[in-house]
């Protein structure tokens, strides 16, 4: 058996002497997967590991065992690969049987008539970093990885090659690499950073760089690795959206570019079925190694959450830690809750509204209607920047968050549905197509008057879909393909939203600080990392929680209900219930309770009176709404 | 393009410059068959060209080369035996195709006897219409061949199966050295029948149907190089691409020419000349060369097909000779054909390659899967197959007295009571009998049955249109709000590249068979509302337009939410005040219900206590809600394709009775409150009931449901409110029949009081209006007024203008 760590620097020795003691029995297979997977659950192990996330990726070593932590943005169709070959010395005449399994290329002189080839099936997962993940989150798995990365011996003295790129930031004023404060993990430079952010225009050859390959993020703006995911077991269990942490063998063989950049055009002529994938296609389906790599899946693990700060696995670690945590939950909750009121201009209703909101999370699906989904209108909101600010804050409390600007050019302009490519045979990503759990920050109050157009109205309804029912139809031209999804929508605006929305809160501020920049920038700064690191913790976890209701309190809703309709049957409708509901399960989640008390509901029909009161308000003053 | 335009002028130029070299015809060199059959001189000699020999052979690429597999003896060593290839007939018992166990010998006599013997009578393909069921099929169709010329026979592989299972297994393994088999016994057969009959190459046999492979993401590497069938949409076809079959290559110093035929697409230019020993004298002639059509074409799973959450797979097809051009982008299509995985070509510059495998399917037969939704009146061919056990659960449960009740409270469970409703949608999803009067030129009869749900906002109207659509496999959901007449239906369109006019069609097309949902129906425009009144009666959509002039069947039911006008519903107006719809559109909706929010305590409970238990129902319980949604497809999918029930006499009686009732009761008051249209809404809602219990009669309980749902609906929507009355004719013209009396009575009294004030040419409008006020112990509002003057006006009695009213 292998020794310490080579399961991580050499995995592909770890699966071949396997292969080779199998004796071509088929269980071979498993036991690799078994030895992995038994290495991984070793204390501590997996974060020996080193992430492609935050490690370049000239420093990894090709065929190293690595991580990456992803959404699946797109599945190509399952290829055939020769799982077990035979190659034929050229001198000896002796032939030699090799498993082709984690691997993209063969070695020398395969034997293509042999009878003991093996074809077997594998498929492709392409694979982005989570979209919208907040910065620190980013930050703070890089510090915890413990991986030790040395510079690749593959390439070019690395010193040499970061002074040389240092050179280059320099020169370079892209306003887009502005840095973040933060902690470097174990003294690799500031370089090392820059690089992960941008590896396209570094690590590649001049070539690349001006075909400009487009690397299909979700989101504009966003910059990490991409990765081709070879998935060889289990092929079911993986949607489209997923959110993986992956265990795999990198490859980042350059034949894999050079196969498919050769082509005679006279070789061409004779063999048209090389020709048959179009440049595009090519371009997305075999794109560079060196910039997106390839990673032959050993084992993978659906992410519940991506925030580094609470346990990853849901191991007697987690439970220990939820129940550890469950007890401080009243007063971070108190805590963020003024801390929201500040941000909300000391309003306390809007502050508790947003944090529900923040908690949400659709937890069943009956037959069409999510369940638990709780989209907030933050109605009322200051113009000039406010709500960028806002979004600022709430970026650095969620792990994925991301903020839609309604303009009108960007409403008219932006790919916000996923849309099939079949020129290139892919799924060219739109804005909603995002992570579960994402806070989606859509901003109203940059909407202006003006003309719609056809793309611009398929946004809109393709947001209003997403909110009413959480599903974004993909567009695949020929017909259109429900993908469910869980994203928490914050819309802010002027008035009442032209968006449904579960609740409206029209914002009522305390304080009108005469300098809205500096107010928020102040309570922003006053708040600690630990405590900031606390509320990370809150939010992510009370989501997690489990939520009953007795039968005695069931009982005492339909009472109230009941009551509340014999006074005025106008006043609260089905929805109103179904809205009440919502509140009391994210009111009694917010303070760690999970089950539904009378008191629980109390209060989740005062605030919600409250709030209506509120609106009414609203509505008399305008006096013009219906 | 097309094959002849390349190969027919090399083809003439040969017999005419090269007599002496009649074994190099290209059509003939690539055999059909792995035994040559007719000698090459023969099939020019005979002019007019018939017989086995007189035909030339095609080739099919389709196919792939076959030359390669010689025959062995099934005892000795395989490669040894390479070589020694017994090509005499009489050995022929024993011997077999190389790597096979098909022996071609037996082979053609069981696909002879198939041929000659196999009779289907139960057979309903539109394929074998017009054909005698009782007499061998495949005999009647070479038949046609011989009439129509067209060499293609056509096999169902599931008639091969039932016949002969030895020979399909070897059909579906061995499909490269089988196919040519069966090519060569059909020719064989065929000209021994119809010797003088010509066509234009010999006959191809293309088996289609195999049930090897449905779905593309079954295919797995144990289906290379197997038949197989898959179902898929198209969605990309490439150009033509010639392919080139063979080269002609001439010596540029004696001009002697040679061919060398392209071996997996590789050709071996010779590097002597045979003539005149010149090294490097040869040199490829394009034109001389035979080249054959070829297709990339690009075919995507269909969406039924795909699990949740996962990325539809594509495949890639290439189809070959007179199969190019046969599909276009969209069209849902089976593919039959041979499952092939190519190594990547390897580079001689590159040591080592890449271990991955290109795959493809050479297509042998299209079968097109929506051409009759386009064109003819069967069913979906698209059936989908039950198991004896599914069936058998359905029966089950369809033999259970309560089975209308269940099956309505699994509907949407999540939506609270409105029970009445959900059985009529329930009746919806199943329809009634589709009825075909074409032949006596009325055209058919709709079998769909609409239903229009109004009532105020948030009474889960839209969730419950979600749930149908999510329900239904043809289902299309717009909102009246976001689409236009051109979205609804269909719309011409240029395609950039080629110039060509696309027809694409819109959501009512698209739900053909199925169920279209409208959200807001009252939001929609008038022009693209009055779409619907074609569709919802004709159950047809004509367009005109772009050159375009066609009809297209849109067999769709129309499920319809409608908001009313002031946002909340008003209990003092009619459906048509209510909603503002035209009164044409809304008699074309079977069952109209009101959603409304009955206010009394008791419904109140349950409605919190059905919320509350969504809120915290466990897991369990909504997976076995699940399996419920499961069931409820299939039954509503076995119900509307097995049963069809008829009327019987007792249930014709009691919707004849039920008929005059309805009229009675209106006649009794001078209105009529049932027209022929109802009447068959009834039928269509008493046989929707009957298929319920899968039945085939519609019985008595049948029309007695009909006749208490149809009630319940118009018990809520055509009430009159000022006499509490049921009255059709709100819904047949948009008044109720004592709004209409009382119209009347005012313009008789204006008329009567303007001629008790004798001739006066003029009168000031405003005067009138109070004159009358005066006069009449009813209160008269201006509206009415106005309404009156309108019905003197269009007597011709009098005119308005501006603020004068003139006697005519």
């Amino acid at each position: 058996m292998p020794s310490s760590h080579d399961w991580i620097n050499k995995p592909l020795g770890v699966v071949e002497a396997m292969f080779a003691q199998s004796n071509s029995n088929p269980e071979w297979e498993a036991k690799v997967l078994e030895y992995f997977k038994g290495q991984l659950r070793e204390k501590e192990s997996h974060s020996w590991v080193p992430s492609l996330n935050d490690v370049p990726l000239h420093y990894l070593k090709p065929n190293s065992l690595v991580k990456f932590r992803c959404l699946v943005q797109d599945m190509f169709d399952p290829e055939f690969y020769m799982g077990v070959y035979e190659t034929v010395d050229p001198s000896t005449k002796a032939n030699v049987l090799r498993c082709g399994k984690y691997k993209d290329v063969t070695e020398c002189g395969v034997d293509l008539n042999s009878r003991n080839t093996v074809t077997a099936e594998r498929q492709t997962f392409y694979c982005v970093p989570i979209p919208g993940e907040s910065p620190w989150a980013k930050e703070s798995y890089g510090c915890s990885s413990q991986a030790r990365v040395v510079p690749s011996t593959s390439y070019v003295p690395s010193r040499q090659k970061r002074s040389y790129e240092e050179d280059d930031d320099d020169m370079d004023t892209q306003p887009q690499k502005q840095r973040e404060p933060h902690t470097e993990p174990h003294g690799n430079g500031d370089s090392k950073r820059q690089e992960t952010e941008a590896p396209s225009s570094q690590t590649t050859a001049p070539s690349d760089c001006s075909s400009h390959l487009d690397l299909n993020f979700p989101l504009p703006g966003e910059r990490g690795p991409a990765c081709l995911v070879k998935v060889y077991e289990g092929l079911d269990s993986f949607k489209l959206n997923d959110t993986l942490e992956i265990y795999g063998i990198l490859s980042v063989n350059p034949v894999l570019t050079v196969l498919g950049e050769e082509k005679d055009p006279s070789l061409l002529l004779l063999n048209p079925t090389e020709s048959m994938e179009t440049p595009e296609e090519q371009r997305a389906h075999d794109p560079p190694a060196s910039l997106v790599p390839r990673l032959h899946m050993l084992y993978a693990r659906p992410l519940q959450h991506n925030n580094p700060l609470l346990p990853s696995a849901p191991t007697e670690d987690q439970s220990a830690f939820v129940s550890s945590f469950l007890v401080e939950m009243a007063s971070v909750r108190a805590e963020l809750l003024a801390y929201l009121t500040h941000v909300l201009l000391g309003d306390g209703l809007a502050a508790e509204y947003l944090l529900l909101h923040l908690i949400s999370n659709v937890y069943t699906r009956r037959d069409v209607l999510p369940l638990g989904k709780f989209t907030l209108n933050l109605s009322g909101c200051p113009l000039n920047s406010y709500t960028e600010r806002l979004y600022q804050i709430v970026q650095q409390l969620v792990p994925c968050s991301y903020r839609l600007s309604m303009s009108l050019h960007t409403m008219n302009s932006m790919r916000l549905v996923p849309k099939k490519d079949y020129v290139a045979n892919r799924l060219v990503s739109g804005a909603l197509q995002l992570a579960r759990n994402t806070s989606l920050f859509l901003d109203e109050t940059q909407l202006e008057q003006g003309q719609l157009d056809s793309s611009g109205v398929r946004n809109i309804t393709a947001l209003g879909n997403l909110i009413s029912w959480q599903k974004v139809d993909y567009d695949f031209s020929y017909h259109q393909m429900e993908f469910p999804c869980n994203i928490n929508v914050l819309v802010t605006s002027e008035g009442r939203s032209l968006l449904p929305s579960d609740c409206q809160v029209p914002l009522q501020p305390q304080v009108t600080p005469p300098n809205m920049e500096e107010y928020l920038t102040t309570i922003h700064m006053a708040q600690f990392t630990s405590q900031i690191n606390k509320f990370r913790v809150y939010l992510s976890l009370a989501r997690t929680l489990d939520y009953s209701i007795s039968d005695e309190v069931t009982k005492a809703v339909e009472d109230d209900f009941v009551d509340m309709r014999k006074d005025d049957p106008q006043s609260v409708t089905a929805e109103d219930l179904h809205r009440m509901l919502v509140v009391a399960r994210l009111l009694s989640l917010s303070l760690g309770q999970t089950t539904l008390s009378r008191d629980g509901w109390m209060r989740a029909k005062h605030i919600d009176m409250l709030r209506r009161s509120r609106t009414e308000q609203q509505k008399s003053l305008n006096g013009n709404e219906p | 393009m097309d094959r002849s335009k390349i190969s027919t002028p090399t083809l003439r130029c040969f017999v005419e410059t090269g007599p002496d070299h009649l074994c190099i015809l290209p059509s003939e060199v690539d055999m059909s068959s792995p035994l040559m059959y007719g000698t090459p001189s023969s099939r020019v000699e005979g002019t007019p060209r018939s017989g086995v020999g007189g035909t030339p052979a095609r080739q099919r690429p389709d196919l792939g080369s076959i030359r390669k597999a010689p025959q062995v003896d099934l005892h000795s060593e395989p490669p040894s035996a390479d070589g020694a290839v017994a090509s005499e007939q009489a050995l022929g018992q024993k011997l077999v195709i190389w790597g096979t166990d098909v022996n071609v010998g037996t082979c053609k006599e069981k696909f002879q006897r198939f041929l000659q013997r196999f009779i289907d009578p139960t057979s309903n393909e539109d394929e074998n219409a017009g054909l005698d069921l009782n007499e061998p099929l495949y005999m009647q169709k070479l038949e046609e061949i011989s009439v129509v010329g067209e060499p293609v026979l056509n096999v169902n592989c599931s008639h091969v199966q039932s016949f002969d299972a030895d020979l399909y297994r070897q059909l579906i393994s061995y499909p490269q050295e089988v196919i040519p088999t069966f090519d060569m016994a059909v020719n064989e057969l065929f000209f021994e029948r119809f010797p003088d009959s010509i066509l234009e190459h010999q006959i191809q046999v293309r088996p289609y149907n195999a049930l090897k492979t449905r779905n593309m993401r079954s295919l797995n590497p144990e289906d290379i190089d197997q038949m197989i069938t898959i179902s898929g949409m198209v969605i990309r076809t490439s150009q033509l691409i010639p392919e080139m079959q063979e080269a002609f290559f001439q010596c540029q110093v004696c001009a002697f020419s040679t061919c060398v035929e392209v071996d997996r697409g590789r050709i071996a230019e010779p590097a002597v000349c045979r003539n005149c020993n010149t090294t490097h004298s040869l040199a490829l002639i394009h034109n001389r060369s035979a080249f054959s059509d070829k297709q990339m074409i690009k075919v995507q799973e269909s969406p039924d097909d795909m699990p949740a959450g996962q990325t539809p797979h594509t495949t890639i097809v290439y189809a070959h000779n007179d199969l190019v051009d046969k599909v276009q982008p969209g069209d849902r299509i089976n593919i039959t054909g041979i499952y092939r995985a190519v190594p990547m070509r390897e580079n001689p510059r590159q040591s080592n390659v890449k271990s991955v495998y290109k795959t493809h399917i050479d297509v042998i037969h299209f079968r097109k899967t929506d051409e009759k939704r386009l064109h003819g009146l069967d069913e979906d061919s698209d059936q989908k197959l039950f198991t004896e056990e599914r069936v058998q659960i359905l029966k089950e449960l369809a033999s259970k007295p309560d089975v209308y009740d269940r099956l309505s409270s699994a509907l949407a469970p999540s939506i609270y009571e409105h029970e009445d409703i959900k059985k009529g949608i329930l009746l919806q999803l199943f329809g009634g009998t589709r009825k075909d009067f074409s032949q006596t030129g009325r055209g058919n009869f709709r079998a769909e049955v609409n239903i229009l749900l109004c009532g105020d906002p948030g009474t889960s109207k839209s969730q419950l249109l979600q749930y149908v659509f999510n329900l239904v496999p043809r289902g299309q959901y717009t909102s009246g709000k976001g689409s236009s007449a051109v979205g609804l239906t269909a719309y011409v369109m240029k395609d950039p590249e080629t110039k060509q006019l696309v027809l694409q069609t819109g959501a009512l097309v698209l739900s053909d068979n199925g169920i279209c949902c409208i959200d807001e129906f009252d939001k929609m425009s008038d022009s693209t509302r009055s779409v619907l009144h074609e569709v919802m009666e004709q159950q047809t959509l004509s367009i005109a337009k772009a050159g375009i002039i066609c009809q297209l069947n849109a067999r769709t039911s129309v499920l319809a939410a409608a908001n009313p006008v002031e946002s909340q519903w008003n209990p003092k107006k009619t459906t048509i005040e209510n909603i503002q719809l035209p009164h044409t559109l809304l008699s074309r909706f079977d069952l109209i219900f009101l959603m409304l929010d009955p206010q009394d305590e008791a419904y109140d409970r349950r409605l919190a206590h059905h919320l509350v238990a969504l809120y915290y129902q466990s897991e369990e319980q909504i997976e076995e809600e699940f399996l419920d949604m499961a069931v409820l497809k299939d039954y509503i999918a076995y119900a509307r394709t097995y049963i069809n029930p008829r009327l019987n006499e007792e249930a014709s009686q009691a919707l004849i009775e039920a008929y005059v009732d309805m009229r009675k009761i209106g006649s009794g008051r001078g209105m009529v409150s049932a027209y022929p249209r109802q009447l068959e809404s009834l039928i269509r809602l008493a046989e929707a009931h009957a298929k319920v219990r899968f039945s085939d009669k519609v019985e008595t309980i049948d029309v007695e449901e009909a006749k208490r749902l149809h009630r319940e609906a118009l018990k809520q929507s055509a009430t009159d409110p000022r006499t509490g009355f049921v009255d059709i004719s709100i819904i047949t013209t948009g008044m109720s029949a004592t709004a209409r009396k009382r119209k009347e009575e005012v313009a008789q009294a204006l008329k009567k009081m303007i001629q008790s004030k004798g001739k006066t040419p003029a009168m000031k409008y405003q005067q009138l209006f109070d004159d009358l006020r005066g006069q009449s112990e009813a209160a008269i509002t201006k509206d009415m007024f106005e309404e009156a003057l309108r019905a003197l006006a269009d007597e011709d009695y009098l005119t308005v203008t501006g603020k004068t009213v003139r006697l005519l």
